[in-house]
């Protein structure tokens, strides 16, 4: 019964995502199709650590730029925080502490900023999302303010777990 | 019995055949060739001009595609519409604030784009309500109206809200002349006691906010329709009035009586003169303006106090008219600005007027008499020529910018098309059946799009499938970018448009807003963040500050709300993506549900009127786990101690937790 159910959410969340994938006409060509079921079969693509996006390289630095921790605090209080935790416990997504010694920054902020794409193209993304079953939304956050989250994030790893940027070396 | 039943069958026929000339139409004798291709927008395709339409009785207006005839969206103007909340929220029932009190209803006319430069520029929608005189604008950014402005001493406000070629003003006239101000008198003293007025309303071309910039007082007539200069003639506006006879009972054959009704020729350049000069006369009178503000989304409403009257006995050269045959109904300007195109109900004729010749009978004095200080110019003076015999019962004229006009007929329920400089009838087309207003995209203004034209008609009968006693009216799409015009589609319309205005898609998609910046929300009980969910108790007011995210409300258990409380659920979406409102409905709600888009804050009173739990929930299917988007809020007796407690995954949060949360954020 239990099982029933679950699959029914994953047939649904996987078209409400193919659906909503499909929204953004003005940015795409309009000649893409998309083929069903694409983004939850084809898991032997090789995933790339610093995920799809505009970000490609991210400048860590020791101490952290505390003005990035806050105005980043801020934006997940705003935005975030409805779904993700500060500790690890799982609500709507997956809780922060420790993403920074998970994922490589570049990974997290094409995360937080092209989304969309991640969750349709990126292994790591989909697998969360088959986890997760809702799709994490776009906020509208720029690069510089997913920056600034990343800060936070970092700050909060040191504070949860005792260590943060271990994923670096991925 | 049977012959019974044929007589009756053949007399229906008659009254039919008399009422729409032949009957049904049989369609293949209407439509030929590619009629279907040229309307037809494929799946995913968009289409080339959005078409605004007003709704009559409906209050609202709508915004349809063409060539589709695809219904895009339903605007709530002058009516609630309790399908996203609008006027039973709380930011929005402001908007239904007049001097008669809240008024949730209207009926909508004539819709009027911005414009610069005589185009339309797609920045703004100007649209009347005629029963309790007020003009609204609708942000074609947003598609959501954002303000409503009452007109002060009018009544009967169908002649408006007509807009000049860089958006300087709005003008209005009223329909019916009543006492100003109004007294107590006997409606037989109509012709001591009641008078007319036209209104000037001005736009902020930054903003766009309107402001009654001054009332010019005029005979006791009824202003019926108008339209402004544009090129030459721009600083002039043109309005046909009917009931001449200052008739106030059995209008339909009282005010039928003259050979000629007049038509008003407005000098506003001059008014903005004699305003300067301080020639208007500050009049104290109550009116409301209602204001939506960008940031907050809440409607502050003002009463004003005072308007400034123009007179024409003071201001000479600054009202005239001019005769018009009979009834005139529509009065239009062609898109050079030289000719202007008068409409009588009752005519046989049209008359078109020359804008040179009347500056040229004005300049020499050519008057053929005067009532109340304005004078009258000679009927002949002012004429270009007149169309002879081109239907009956001419109604609107719109222009595609070729040199051609198209003017419905109600009577003999066609289109003409014809030359404006020759006076000559070039082709006429059935509509089913009776066209009022017909718009042609840019159709006013100094550049059509000359390649549609859509005709609205009053009579539906049997177009469509039977729906009962009430059809959807109908609408007839012809594409008129050859020498004939085609009949292409046929689509049913909400409520009862009067006028439309058509413009090119490329005006405005661009520039559609897809979400409300959440960091530029300034409402004062938005919930910017899940953390700053949480109820307060203010005496029996509880404010509960909700969020909505895919997919749950937060906080989704409140308890301690007790009967005799008033609840306000603000709910703030915290959404920033397109196209992912969430819902709101409370059960029990005596006013509507909530529809808040992304980074919006909206509020629903509650007053719950039974001890128990009681269920709210999302109502817009926003994701997967949609259904499980819900919540309970406990009601218990007045008399009760139940703690005042909210919560969400069970991390739940009473007054004392709050009291510290915001010492601490205090410091």
């Amino acid at each position: 019964m239990n099982k029933k159910k679950s699959i029914f959410i994953v047939t649904v969340a996987s078209m409400v995502g193919l659906m909503a994938a499909c929204g953004g006409k003005t940015d795409q060509s309009k000649s893409t199709t998309t083929t069903p079921a694409k983004s939850m079969l084809e898991e032997k693509k090789v995933a790339d650590p610093k995920g799809i996006g505009e970000v490609k390289n991210v400048n860590l630095t020791d101490p952290m730029e505390e003005s990035m921790i806050v105005s980043g605090k801020a934006i997940y209080e705003m935005k975030c925080s409805a779904c993700h935790k500060l500790t690890d416990q799982r609500v709507v997504g997956p809780g922060w502490a420790g993403v920074t010694n998970r994922r490589r920054p570049e990974w997290i902020m094409n995360m937080i900023t092209n989304v969309d794409v991640m969750l349709e193209e990126d292994p790591t993304a989909q697998k969360l999302l088959e986890e997760c079953l809702t799709r994490m939304p776009n906020q509208g956050v720029t690069v510089g303010d997913a920056r600034s989250i990343l800060e936070f994030m970092r700050k909060n790893d040191v504070e949860k777990v005792g260590s943060k940027d271990e994923a670096i070396n991925q | 019995m049977k012959n019974v039943k044929l007589i009756s069958l053949m007399s229906i026929s008659v009254v039919m055949l008399l009422l729409f000339g032949c009957g049904k139409k049989d369609v293949s004798n209407v439509v030929e060739g590619n009629a279907a291709e040229q309307a037809y927008v494929a799946p995913g395709e968009y289409d080339e001009f959005y078409a605004f339409m007003s709704g009559g009785y409906s209050g609202q207006i709508t915004a349809y595609g063409l060539p589709s005839g695809r219904l895009l969206k339903e605007i709530p103007v002058f009516s609630k519409y309790p399908e996203n909340g609008y006027g039973y929220s709380e930011e929005t029932k402001g908007f239904f604030k007049t001097s008669y009190g809240h008024v949730p209803w209207d009926d909508s006319h004539h819709i009027e784009l911005s414009q610069t430069d005589g185009e339309f520029d797609g920045r703004w929608l100007f649209v009347n309500g005629n029963n309790t005189p007020r003009i609204a604008r609708v942000d074609l950014k947003t598609f959501e109206t954002v303000e409503i402005l009452e007109i002060p001493d009018v009544a009967g406000l169908h002649c408006a809200p007509f807009i000049t070629e860089n958006s300087e003003y709005l003008v209005s006239g009223t329909r019916f002349s009543v006492p100003i101000p109004q007294k107590d008198v006997s409606i037989s003293t109509y012709k001591e006691n009641f008078s007319g007025l036209i209104n000037y309303v001005s736009v902020d071309q930054e903003s766009g906010e309107m402001d009654l910039a001054f009332q010019i007082e005029m005979p006791g007539f009824n202003y019926d329709l108008a339209r402004n200069g544009k090129g030459k003639s721009h600083g002039w506006s043109f309005l046909t009035t009917y009931n001449s006879e200052q008739a106030y009972t059995l209008l339909e054959v009282n005010a039928s009586q003259k050979d000629k009704d007049l038509l008003a020729i407005v000098n506003w350049k001059k008014a903005e003169e004699y305003l300067k000069a301080g020639k208007g006369k500050e009049r104290t009178t109550s009116y409301y303006h209602n204001l939506m503000d960008e940031g907050s989304g809440i409607v502050e409403s003002k009463e004003m106090t005072k308007t400034t009257i123009l007179d024409p006995k003071d201001c000479p050269d600054m009202v005239y008219f001019i005769p018009v045959p009979k009834s005139p109904h529509g009065c239009d300007v062609d898109p050079t600005g030289e000719y202007i195109v008068g409409n009588g109900k009752l005519s046989a004729d049209m008359s078109i007027y020359s804008f040179d010749k009347i500056m040229a009978a004005i300049e020499a004095k050519d008057f053929a008499g005067e009532i109340d200080g304005i004078q009258i110019i000679n009927y002949e003076s002012g004429l270009h020529g007149i169309l002879k015999k081109p239907g009956l019962g001419p109604l609107h004229t719109e222009f595609d910018g070729k040199g051609n006009a198209y003017t419905t007929f109600f009577i003999s329920s066609e289109v003409v098309k014809w030359d404006v400089q020759k006076l000559e009838v070039l082709d006429r087309q059935s509509t089913f059946y009776s066209p009022g207003h017909l718009v042609i995209p840019g159709g006013e203004t100094r550049k059509p799009y000359g390649k549609y034209l859509v005709a609205m008609n009053k009579i539906t009968k049997d177009r469509y499938l039977p729906t009962g006693p009430e059809l959807a009216h109908s609408a007839q799409l012809f594409d008129i970018s050859g020498d004939k015009m085609k009949l292409i589609l046929d689509f049913p319309t909400k409520g009862e448009p009067h006028y439309a205005q058509s413009i090119p898609a490329s005006k405005i998609q661009p520039n559609s807003k897809k979400f409300f910046p959440i960091e530029e929300n300034e409402h004062p009980h938005a919930a910017k963040g899940e953390g700053q969910a949480k109820v307060i108790r203010d005496g029996n007011i509880v404010r509960v500050y909700m969020t909505t995210i895919r997919s749950h409300l937060a906080p989704d258990n409140i308890e301690g709300i007790k009967m005799g409380d008033t609840v306000y659920f603000h709910v703030t979406n915290l959404e920033q993506d397109w196209d992912v409102p969430h819902g709101f409905a409370v059960q029990g709600a005596n006013n509507a549900e909530l529809l808040i888009m992304p980074g919006q804050t909206r509020t629903l009173k509650w007053v719950p009127n039974r001890v128990g739990v009681l269920a709210y929930y999302c109502t817009d299917f926003c994701s997967a786990l949609h259904q499980e988007m819900s919540g309970y809020v406990r009601v218990s007796p007045a008399n009760s101690d139940v703690k005042l407690m909210w919560g969400l995954n069970n991390e739940n949060q009473d007054e004392e937790t709050l009291r510290e949360m915001l010492k601490q954020q205090g410091k």
